[in-house]
């Protein structure tokens, strides 16, 4: 049984530093805020605590695996909705890690990929966290636990994302690209 | 020899992280985009270079040869 | 257009117009040895290179420097020619002028540069019709003038490879080298850290060249570098053309060899006195003290030297009584809205500059130093030469008029 809580455990754990990672990376964009100084903190921080997620992610996913008191094979945590334990649930974790996955590899190898490529790909965050979360509330037989974390989380997202959309509104377009001409 | 750095100012935003991470080689103007007040890079501050280049936000800032 | 003649005419001698026999009779036949393979340089480097020619946009960088970097960056893919006949500047009219009084000479140019790089299109950029302050009326459609006379050329088999011409936006930055591939490619004209001849239009290697240094070519490869450098300095052979204005009896485009003194130009264009002050390059040149100006030689080492830049060959003469300060003022918020808005240093240090340039005017004493500290931070610090530009010009009006 401890495995079986192991991994309930560390799913909320990943949850809430996968959450963290996802405030923090909201408030990484749009530049004229001198509350966040020094800048460097945030992108770091972002960063540091995404790669920890990855192994706490790992550990969750490895004693899901291990545990037989449901059997969920290795496969199972990349190939989504194959396995025999609460495919759809399980399948959207498989999904999730999927995505973070190409998010991790091409963060780490940003500068040799081009700023295009990078951010069109970690645009896939912005889906790959609410599957994580439905994959959390949906996975678990206490629910309540879940849930609660699940309503900070989102809380402290949704505002975080509020203050991204309300930079950019301010923003604007300050920088006009210029057009002209007949062909 | 000495790597040298270089800011691409269309791509720079003026976020100012490679100014916080390499204050001895990288200032900021009254906008808050960057000035280079010195271009070659010590073998010393390499590694802080580096990990500047790697956390600009637009991939702006550059170490060429 | 008034042109004027100091020496034996190269150039502005072989104006026949649209009429191809005219020039065909002028300038002698073209001279065209057969395209290579991307990749390659076709014999007419050689030529270029033995010649010197440096290139007359403003940069006067040497030609052959700019064939092989194209050549390099072309690999297997046929790279393009781009005829740069945005002329962005002002106050020059000589790529214009060329343009209606000598195309062919400006194609046949672009021709051989194609065939002796193998590209297979030229494109001819040019502006569209707008009323020119310096000499008056409007020009007619030079694009539609142009598209029927290479189609012409075309037709009789004058051109191997068909060339395209297009109608750019009249900005100051249209004729910036990487904006200009940018525009053609279907982007805004606005710089890009792209460099065309590695990665220009349709992502191929290109040759960007202005209008007046095609022309210059299409000569050098019928009477060879020879000819060419029998006037001119060792560093900078042969003609340029210039263009004259401000408080001269004759403005207009003149065609001088390089390392004539500016003396002589003055008083070629009718100006009887020594003036106050001369601004030599155009909008991101500088203002010399007539004086200084006068004592000058126009090649760009020279001018260079002395603190300016010869640029696309202008020299505006300031008229007396004109304060040059509030004249500076004026290009300094001109420039600032010509701008293509992508870099911070620039969009924000340009009109910060033209705010304490005005209230430097305004007897603002603060504001003059403030002004130099701005100064100092513009020049490489964009995504071209723009805020540099401006900095010269700022910095040298401060020097002679402040």
């Amino acid at each position: 049984m401890t495995l079986w809580f192991a991994t309930r455990a560390l799913g909320l754990v990943t949850l809430t530093l996968f959450s963290t990672v996802m405030v923090l990376g909201l408030l990484t964009a749009g530049r004229r805020a001198p509350w966040r100084q020094p800048a460097f903190v945030i992108t770091g921080l972002h960063r540091s605590l995404a790669l920890l997620s990855v192994v706490f992610l790992g550990l969750h996913i490895a004693t899901s695996v291990l545990d037989d008191f449901v059997t969920i094979r290795w496969v199972d945590a990349v190939v989504p909705f194959g396995a025999a334990y609460r495919p759809f649930w399980l399948g959207l974790g498989a999904t999730a890690l999927d995505l973070i996955l190409a998010l991790v590899i091409t963060s780490l190898l940003r500068t040799r990929l081009g700023l295009r490529t990078w951010r069109a790909v970690h645009w896939l965050a912005y889906a790959c966290w609410p599957i994580a979360v439905v994959h959390g509330a949906g996975i678990g037989t206490d629910t309540r636990l879940t849930l609660a974390f699940d309503a900070i989380c989102c809380v402290a997202v949704a505002a975080a994302a509020a203050v991204r959309l309300s930079a950019v509104a301010r923003a604007g377009t300050y920088r006009q690209p210029i057009t002209g001409g007949t062909r | 020899m000495n790597k040298e750095l270089r800011v691409d100012f269309i791509a720079c935003d003026g976020a100012g992280v490679c100014a916080e991470l390499l204050p001895e080689l990288l200032s900021r103007d009254e906008w808050g985009y960057p000035v280079v007040t010195e271009a070659a890079v010590p073998g010393r501050l390499r590694g802080h270079a580096r990990k500047a280049v790697a956390l600009c936000p637009k991939l702006a800032l550059h170490l060429d040869l | 257009m008034i042109t004027m003649s100091t020496t034996r005419d190269r150039l502005l001698a072989l104006t026949a117009g649209a009429d191809a026999a005219r020039h065909a009779g002028l300038a002698g036949p073209l001279p065209l040895r057969g395209a290579v393979r991307p990749g390659r340089l076709g014999p007419l480097a050689q030529v270029v290179a033995a010649s010197g020619l440096r290139g007359r946009g403003g940069g006067w960088f040497p030609l052959i420097r700019k064939m092989e970097a194209v050549a390099a960056g072309a690999g297997s893919r046929p790279p393009v020619v781009v005829v740069n006949g945005m002329e962005g500047e002002p106050l020059s009219e000589k790529d214009t002028y060329l343009l209606n009084c000598a195309p062919h000479l400006v194609m046949d140019g672009a021709t051989l540069a194609a065939e002796a790089l193998g590209a297979r299109r030229i494109v001819l950029a040019v502006t569209g019709d707008t009323y020119r302050p310096l000499v008056g009326g409007t020009r007619p459609g030079l694009r539609s003038l142009l598209q029927a006379l290479a189609r012409d050329r075309t037709a009789y088999g004058v051109d191997p490879v068909e060339i395209t011409v297009l109608e750019g936006p009249d900005r100051y930055l249209s004729g910036q080298e990487t904006a200009l591939a940018n525009w053609i490619n279907g982007g805004p004209p606005v710089p890009t850290t792209a460099r065309p001849f590695r990665k220009g239009v349709d992502g191929r290697a290109t040759l960007v060249g202005n209008v007046e240094t095609f022309a210059h070519l299409a000569l050098i490869a019928r009477r060879g570098p020879e000819w060419y450098r029998a006037v001119g300095t060792p560093d900078a052979p042969g003609t340029t053309l210039l263009t004259v204005s401000g408080a001269v009896g004759h403005p207009g485009v003149l065609e001088v060899p390089l390392g004539t003194p500016v003396r002589d130009v003055l008083t070629a264009a009718g100006v009887l006195t020594e003036p106050s002050a001369v601004l030599l390059g155009g909008y991101g040149g500088a203002w010399m003290s007539g004086r200084t100006a006068t004592g000058l030689t126009l090649d760009p080492e020279s001018i260079a030297a002395a603190g300016g830049a010869l640029g696309p060959g202008i020299v505006h003469v300031l008229p007396q009584g004109a304060h040059g300060l509030v004249r500076t003022a004026e290009i300094a918020r001109w420039m600032e809205n010509q701008g293509a808005r992508q870099c911070g240093p620039c969009q924000f240090g340009l009109r910060a500059v033209a705010d304490d340039l005005d209230s430097v005017i305004r007897g603002d004493a603060v504001a003059g130093d403030r002004l130099r500290r701005r100064l100092a931070l513009l020049p490489r610090r964009g995504g071209c030469a723009h805020p540099d530009g401006v900095a010269r010009l700022v910095a040298s009006a401060l020097e002679v008029f402040a």
